[in-house]
């Protein structure tokens, strides 16, 4: 047989490949990470913002920073279970006290760094008058509704309360699709595939959603605030770098640089930093 | 274009084949060969990541690395870290959800060969791994190659299990179709589309490559020769 003659030579070469191939992969295992750099668990709607905020770290400090987004709530599981991040930003301060009770974190480093903000959004192809605030959302002609998953989401937990408190809630349930996280959500009105959605503020001003659609804010006291932490995590392998970063956050230029992405510092933060010898960020 | 998303991935996918074709390569000997009665057991563990949801795949191997579980302890005490959202973890658990891309094609090979020749070989006092090495591969080598190509292709494109115990961590878990669904969610449709359009490429490319090589042997799956 010819065949039989053949396939015993390249029998021979898939032998010598596969041992090529392992002994190309023993050298190419990933080394451990050379310089300084951190890994940081990010709440969805800080993704433009610490685009920037990050940038700008690297800039003054030369080191490197990876950033992870997703929804707080999963960042929470994920840490529970292990996950290598040296500082997690929650989109509430909940998950990280949770953490705190656990001793997953470097005691006394729970920091509230931002103030989020509730819109509701509509692309711009949309007739809907947003004038009417929530009661909007029961417009016949919407099919679909974006929010973030209220499970693990906490821009989904507020919108709900938001929803509640402007008793639209029962009479749209069945319309809501859910994001599993405030960016995918955005993502689903974004795209047209949601009528509209309930979003943050840091996403609906960002360039890539801003020319795409018109957005109303939700008033403030519809909803329990959405106050922001971030911790250094215990598990951290460069702490000293992730206390940098810390520091970094709450310096003026950065508070000045989130406001722009529209979060403002919680109060009693604010109030703390007037004590020393920081300037009250405006 | 995320390059460190599709280097991680690459090495991944190699790593995982090469694995599977140490790990995989006696399975399907022994499935091939064997007439024990509970053979059927063996077969459906292997085929089970085929049918399961890579969620429930990737909900177990997560509780089993866990601290929480003694395999991940043991792991833990032994190097220090936990498996869970690092590459070896990855890696593991790619390998287990690649396993029937790489044992079923091999199996089917292996049961095709003429047991004539293997018996003739054992007379003339080869041992088995010689008998294995010098008669069974060389006329099974169509299908160690779709194993290897199909198990390549799979880890490739893996996503649920990936993200359930992954991560999506940058340069240690985010592999191209992580990174795509990040840029999707950062609304960032034209980096999701240049490395979309890669994976698609590279996807048919290497497909196109392996039936051409491999179209005298066999036509599409090797139980068709």
């Amino acid at each position: 047989m010819a065949d039989s003659q053949a396939s015993k030579i390249s029998g021979k070469i898939v032998l010598r490949a596969v041992f090529a191939l392992a002994t190309i992969l023993c050298m190419w295992l990933p080394g451990e990470a050379g310089g300084a750099e951190i890994k940081v668990a990010a709440a969805s709607d800080l993704t433009f913002a610490f685009r920037d905020v990050a940038a700008q770290f690297e800039k003054q400090t030369g080191s490197k920073i990876k950033l992870t987004y997703g929804s707080s709530g999963n960042f929470f599981a994920q840490i529970q279970n292990g996950a290598p991040f040296d500082l997690f930003f929650s989109a509430d301060v909940d998950y990280p006290k949770r953490l705190e009770a656990a001793g997953l974190i470097e005691p006394g480093t729970i920091y509230e760094y931002a103030n989020g903000k509730l819109v509701m959004w509509v692309p711009n192809a949309s007739k809907l008058d947003l004038s009417r605030g929530l009661a909007t959302l029961l417009d016949p002609g919407i099919r679909k509704i974006a929010i973030a998953n209220p499970d693990h989401a906490p821009y989904g937990v507020a919108a709900v309360a938001a929803m509640r408190h402007a008793a639209v809630y029962d009479k749209i349930e069945s319309k809501l699709v859910l994001g599993e996280n405030i960016s995918q959500t955005a993502q689903f009105v974004q795209s047209g595939n949601a009528d509209a959605g309930i979003l943050a503020l840091s996403l609906a001003i960002a360039p890539a959603m801003k020319d795409k659609g018109r957005y109303v804010e939700i008033p403030a006291a519809d909803y329990p605030p959405i106050v922001q932490a971030a911790v250094i995590l215990k598990s951290s392998s460069n702490k000293e770098l992730a206390n940098q970063f810390m520091k970094f956050i709450q310096q003026p230029e950065t508070v000045a640089l989130m406001a722009r992405y529209g979060f403002s510092i919680p109060k009693d933060a604010a109030a703390e930093r007037n004590g020393s010898a920081m300037p009250a960020p405006r | 274009m995320d390059w460190s998303a599709i280097f991680l991935t690459i090495r991944l996918a190699l790593l995982v084949c090469a694995i599977l074709l140490v790990v995989g390569t006696p399975i399907a000997w022994w499935l091939s060969f064997t007439r024990w009665r509970w053979k059927f057991f063996v077969e459906s563990i292997v085929a089970l990541p085929l049918v399961l949801p890579p969620t429930v795949l990737g909900f177990y191997v997560l509780v089993a690395m866990g601290s929480n579980s003694p395999i991940g302890r043991w792991y833990q005490s032994l190097t220090g870290h936990g498996l869970p959202f690092t590459f070896e973890g990855l890696a593991i658990a790619s390998v287990i959800y690649s396993l029937p891309f790489a044992v079923q094609p091999m199996a089917a090979a292996f049961s095709n060969v003429d047991r004539n020749l293997i018996n003739a070989s054992s007379i003339l006092g080869a041992s088995r791994i010689r008998t294995f090495i010098r008669v069974v591969l060389p006329l099974s080598v169509g299908g160690v190659v779709t194993g290897f190509v199909l198990s390549f292709a799979h880890t490739l494109g893996e996503f649920g299990v990936v993200l359930m115990v992954g991560g999506n961590i940058p340069g240690v878990t985010r592999t191209v179709s992580i990174a795509i669904y990040d840029r999707v969610q950062a609304l960032d449709y034209a980096g999701a589309n240049r490395m979309a359009i890669l994976l698609m490429a590279f996807s048919f490319v290497t497909l196109s490559i392996t039936y051409a090589l491999n179209r005298r042997v066999w036509a599409v799956w090797p139980m068709h020769r």
